[in-house]
């Protein structure tokens, strides 16, 4: 029988720790089969143009090296994902779009031959006026995408003409934020391993959607489900950024085996990744918000702009979220929220943990600090006046139904304020020119896909007894760090009264695990966790009746001892496999015409508190405190929770502080570590991670999403702190020295305050 | 070149250009690949290997510096699947997650606590702001190294040996350093 420190809501060790603390885990590039090459991708640097030629260097020996280009493509010429518009290669007489296009492939036994290959190669473009800026795509005088450059516009109201709400408040509130591009920075960049066995390919990788990998895939290499197979390998941090990626990589590493008749890896240098891969949209929201005297929300108008960049990718999908959640957790009655993501010529944004929601968090939630401080209020009061609670109606028209922990997860974060801030923290001295502040954030993140993404997707998970007699589970959700193949674990062995030893979670591979969707969106503990609960209660079942029909007795212990039964079953009568695939919760509706109805299936909720210390000789912010408490419904593993909070905080407080890809004509500038920064453990607070739990009915043992949620409210946080340091408006991220310095010396001169 | 050098107490000889980075040699010639590379220029520290017990990032390192020195990588800290204290700690208290820079950390850390045994919160945070890890936020990676200072701590109070010192302690200059792990292990 399972042990009480392996059951669901115990923290037993994860099942991968200790091949990672030994160097034992085996990542793409750990992988080196036989004859291996190396892949390298030649770039278009040129951020708009019509490609004219390609040319080979005639003085360079190209006998030992592959070289590939849209015409070796054998099915379509596109990364499949939503709309067909991105190539895999820009053929020649395409138009390219961006600076770090893919425009032809090289493979040579070494790297250095690799690299003097793709050197070898040169591009003639004739170049066309390219768009950077939100302004210039709107202007639409260059024309990227239809006539207006708008990828996608949702537009969600609620109540009454929002004009006229607006104009019968007592105060209105407006801002205009902005946030720039955040690199995902996992610390293993991006890789894939194509080899070609007979007609037969097969991709291993770094990254998150299997799946995703193997439908872009096919249609690349023109070849039936059964013919590709993608299999991920040990992933070295995903955060939305191998959500769709991988399936370009993929692409060109088995483009490149095709060609060369060998296994070909393909793994990016850290200044190619920053580069080519997608970072989170820079945004643009401006943000009216309408209080009565008493500080009752009344009417809200966001307007929400995002840069797309070159192609659709996953855009739109970041934008419904991100237009979904802009209103905030409040109960206002008279709401417009208008998005639009916009086509420019910088490399595609995509997905990163948030999803569009930090985007629109951060404007709302220095939208409530502003309102606070226009009616005199206490920003916490302010909160609780207007947070949602059961039974109140969201934006889109969804009854909230339970599980809505807005205001426990406040209430944690001022009852810990009280607390003495934790030892050992850092802190600037006590001087003069050190000036502190605070600040405080209220927010929520739904849980899933949106609207009637779940129930179009129709995840599957099996639980299986396998042919050797082990208790499987099998699930396209990837373990790239968050803890899935513990979580998973702990779920089955839970729901099978095992040990977490006695379940193995098979490595995700598309010929061997059915397709659980992607593993993004908040959704794999809750919605395939779900799955997993299910079918292995449903084995059980299986095993405890065939116990009794090979005449078990009822009292005989061997009846509880599910991994024998399941040896005993699999040696009788070969494997044995639950697959349960997902329905959504009776009485969820959502009309994706109008986008009225339940936008999720259920939220978390969180709340933060920062202090802050500036140092106003160098303009250093120093987080000197990070509260941060988060529903989680029910942690499946604590400790696998709290990493998933304290990371995700880390990532948004580097975001709010530091973390900025900079562009000039399309080319990203600081394309390294050393130019790109994320925090070290010197920045990062001492962090006072809370975890609430507001079960939710329709998860494994009352469980929601966590993986997103705490990036999306730290950043208005940090920056309402620092404005209450220095009595200066902070409306974009990040808060650089350089940004706080010129926004104080705006202040000054009788800018905002 | 011929370049002779120590690793994981093992003596080697490997072949290569006096520019060649120790990290590729580890990685290539050697089948040690606990190593990762994070970013090839020295900032991410998921290279971190010991040189006569002083951590560096690998990737950083000519394969002409590393002639005769004692290289231990990630590989040599654990003897077989028994772990070390720190490595245990980093499993149970949740400090790694990917996993990308735990060797790098692992590595750093053995060293750090080796010379400052003693070392408070804030200070763990210096000795390991060479090693970037972008899931942890570092806190549960700074609660297992601190848990090791504490519980060897209590074992010199209790006059106890340190647990694992054998194992945990840098290997010293021209010393034989412990035995290879049961994985990744070298051909």
């Amino acid at each position: 029988m399972i042990g009480l420190g392996e059951r669901v809501g115990a923290s037993p060790p994860r099942v991968d720790g200790a091949a990672k603390v030994t160097g034992a885990a085996r990542y793409v590039d750990d992988l080196q089969p036989p004859g291996c090459l190396v892949g390298r991708t030649v770039r278009s640097r040129v951020a708009h143009g019509v490609l004219r030629a390609l040319e080979r260097d005639p003085g360079f020996d190209w006998s030992d090296v592959t070289f590939v280009t849209a015409a070796d493509v054998p099915g379509r010429n596109v990364v499949t994902l939503i709309e067909d518009d991105q190539p895999v290669l820009v053929p020649v007489g395409g138009t390219i779009r961006h600076h770090d296009e893919a425009v032809a492939l090289v493979a040579a036994p070494t790297k250095e031959k690799a690299e003097a290959a793709r050197a070898a190669v040169r591009l003639v473009v004739d170049p066309l006026p390219a768009i950077f800026t939100l302004d210039d795509a709107l202007r639409a005088e260059v024309k990227l995408h239809g006539q207006d450059n708008v990828f996608k516009r949702f537009e969600v109201t609620r109540g009454d003409d929002v004009e006229r709400a607006l104009a019968a408040c007592d105060v209105v509130v407006e801002g205009v934020y902005e946030t720039g591009a955040q690199e995902q920075m996992y610390i293993e960049p991006q890789g894939m391993l194509a080899a070609w066995e007979g007609d037969t390919c097969h991709v291993t990788g770094s990254l998150q959607c299997p799946y995703y990998v193997h439908k872009a895939l096919k249609v690349t290499l023109g070849l039936p489900a059964e013919r590709v197979v993608i299999t991920q390998a040990v992933t070295g941090g995903g955060f939305g950024g191998k959500e769709e990626y991988p399936s370009m990589i993929g692409a060109h590493a088995a483009l490149l085996a095709r060609a060369a008749g060998r296994p070909v890896k393909v793994v990016y240098e850290r200044d190619e990744d920053v580069a080519a891969t997608t970072k989170r949209h820079p945004s643009r929201v401006r943000h009216r918000l309408g209080l009565a005297k008493d500080g009752r929300m009344l009417a809200a108008d966001v307007d929400v702009l995002f840069d797309g960049g070159a192609y659709a990718t996953l855009t739109q999908v970041v934008l419904s979220r991100g237009v979904l959640h802009a209103a905030g957790p409040y109960r206002i009655p008279t709401v417009r929220i208008v998005g639009r993501a916009l086509a420019t010529n910088h490399p595609p944004h995509g997905a990163f943990r948030g999803f569009g929601a930090p985007q629109t968090t951060f404007a709302y939630e220095r939208q409530t600090a502003k309102a606070a401080r226009a009616l005199g209020m206490d920003p916490v009061a302010l909160r609780r006046l207007n947070l949602y609670r059961d039974g109140d109606v969201t934006a889109t028209g969804q009854t909230l139904r339970g599980s809505v922990a807005a205001h426990p997860t406040l209430d944690r974060v001022v009852a810990q304020l009280e607390q003495p801030p934790p030892a050992g923290r850092r802190t600037l001295p006590q001087a003069p020119h050190v000036k502190r502040g605070r600040g405080v954030a209220t927010y929520f993140h739904g849980s899933g896909f949106t609207g009637s993404g779940e129930e179009r997707l129709k995840g599957q998970a099996t639980v299986a007894v396998a042919a050797d007699g082990v208790l499987e589970v099998r699930a396209g959700s990837t373990d790239m760090g968050q803890g899935a193949t513990t979580t998973f674990a702990q779920i089955a062995a839970t729901a099978l009264d095992v040990h977490v030893s006695q379940v193995r979670v098979a490595q995700p591979s598309t010929d061997k695990v059915p397709d659980s969707g992607p593993t993004v969106a908040s959704r794999t503990c809750m919605i395939v966790g779900g799955l997993v609960d299910q079918a292995a209660r449903a084995v059980r079942s299986k095993l405890e009746a065939f116990a009794a029909e090979v005449g078990l007795a009822a009292d005989d212990p061997a009846r509880g001892d599910l991994p024998a039964l399941a040896r005993r079953w699999a040696a009788a009568r070969g494997e044995l496999a639950e697959t349960h695939t997902y329905r959504p919760p009776a009485g969820i509706r959502w009309d994706d015409q109008t986008y009225r109805g339940d936008a999720y299936p259920v939220f978390g909720w969180a709340a933060c508190a920062v202090d802050v210390a500036v140092d106003t000789d160098t303009w250093e912010v120093v987080v000197e405190r990070c509260v941060h408490a988060v529903d989680v419904g029910k942690a499946i593993n604590p400790t696998i929770v709290q990493g998933q909070i304290d990371g995700g905080t880390v990532q948004a407080l580097g975001w709010a502080l530091w973390e900025s890809v900079q562009y000039r004509e399309g080319k990203v500038l600081n394309d390294r570590m050393t130019n790109c920064i994320i925090p070290t453990a010197i920045e990062a607070p001492e962090l006072e991670t809370l975890l609430v739990e507001e079960p939710y009915a329709h998860g494994p043992f009352g469980a929601k999403g966590v993986g997103e949620i705490p990036m999306d409210g730290p950043g208005a946080a940090v920056a309402s702190a620092v404005e209450d340091a220095l009595g200066v408006a902070m409306d974009e991220l990040p808060l650089l020295p350089e940004v706080v310095h010129r926004r104080v010396r705006a202040g000054r001169a009788g800018g905002a305050a | 070149m011929k370049v002779s050098l120590v690793v994981n107490g093992a003596p080697r000889e490997v072949e290569g250009g006096p520019l060649r980075r120790l990290l590729d040699v580890l990685r290539e010639d050697l089948a040690l690949t606990g190593t990762k590379e994070g970013c090839g220029e020295g900032e991410c520290g998921a290279c971190t290997v010991l040189i006569d017990g002083e951590p560096v990032n690998s990737c950083l390192v000519p394969l002409a510096q590393a002639a005769g020195r004692e290289v231990r990588t990630v590989e040599a800290l654990a003897s077989g699947e028994l772990l070390t204290d720190l490595q245990e700690a980093l499993v149970r208290c949740g400090g790694t997650q990917c996993g990308i820079c735990t060797p790098g950390i692992a590595v750093c850390a053995t060293a750090a606590l080796a010379r400052e045994p003693g070392a408070d919160r804030l200070r763990l945070r210096e000795l390991l702001a060479g090693n970037l890890c972008r899931c942890t936020g570092y806190q549960l990676v700074i609660d297992a190294v601190a848990e090791v200072v504490a519980r060897r701590a209590d074992a010199t109070d209790a006059g106890a040996a340190p647990p694992l010192p054998a194992r945990t302690a840098p290997t010293a200059p021209g010393q034989a350093g412990p035995g290879v792990g049961s994985r990744g292990a070298a051909p």
